[in-house]
């Protein structure tokens, strides 16, 4: 019997494993992005975009988006089925949630690739 | 019932325990940053369309209210990622325990209130 659809895979196990990995790609970001800003406090602009112009940074910050948006679905989950009893209520604000990744993940590879 | 029961409902000896607290905060943070993660896109984007708008976003940067905003974003993304690292180390299996994870819990605010204040020195 299906119990549950909107969970990120089909199992518990796979949702905390995911939600374990994605955690862990953003941590290395975000202490990469950190160290860097911190260690270029003359930062200009041609430095900036030199940086977001290497195949690997673009690869790195593409894979830190998808994270976000696997990581965001399994916590923004767990929070909305905990306190959203009304289904069509919360599949409602799971929905908007979704969307949001969706135009987070878009909206980052405008920017990494800007057409 | 049992009516011989001790009944404890002083409102000011009650409160949640420290790591449900620790918890809590951790998925309001969450949130918060999910949110927060819109407006670093938005400074993102500016800052890499040309060097004209990437000194808009300095600019934008000097003003009070923007340093605020910013600070509450990367002060909920501190909370989150620290509070986040002590679920990977209870993951690995240390600090299962109750007192274990009162300390934890404790450790985990202490670092975030230093990295917070680092921040707001670093913003201003």
């Amino acid at each position: 019997m299906v119990t549950s659809v909107t969970n990120l895979g089909r199992t518990g196990a796979f949702d905390w494993l995911m939600q374990r990995v994605s955690a862990v790609v953003l941590g290395v970001y975000t202490l990469f992005l950190a160290g860097y800003l911190l260690a270029s406090p003359d930062l200009d602009y041609a430095q900036w975009a030199g940086l977001f112009d290497q195949m690997w940074m673009r690869i790195f910050s593409l894979l830190a988006l998808i994270s976000l948006g696997l990581h965001a679905w399994v916590g923004l989950w767990t929070i909305t089925t905990d306190y959203i009893k009304p289904t069509a209520l919360r599949f409602l604000i799971q929905a908007v949630c979704g969307l949001i990744m969706f135009v987070y993940l878009v909206w980052g590879v405008e920017i990494l690739w800007g057409l | 019932m049992n009516s011989k029961r001790p009944v404890n409902l002083e409102i000011s000896t009650i409160h949640f325990p420290i790591p449900a607290i620790a918890s809590i905060i951790h998925r309001i943070s969450g949130i918060v940053a999910f949110v927060g993660i819109a407006f670093l896109l938005y400074g993102l984007d500016m800052s890499l369309s040309s060097r004209a708008d990437f000194s808009s976003v300095a600019d934008v940067m000097g003003h009070p209210l923007a340093k605020l905003v910013v600070w509450g974003i990367l002060a909920a993304l501190a909370y989150h990622l620290v509070a986040g690292i002590r679920h990977l180390i209870m993951d690995m299996g240390v600090g299962e325990t109750l007192e274990g994870g009162r300390l934890s819990a404790k450790i985990t605010f202490g670092v975030s209130i230093v990295l917070i204040i680092l921040l707001g020195v670093w913003i201003w």
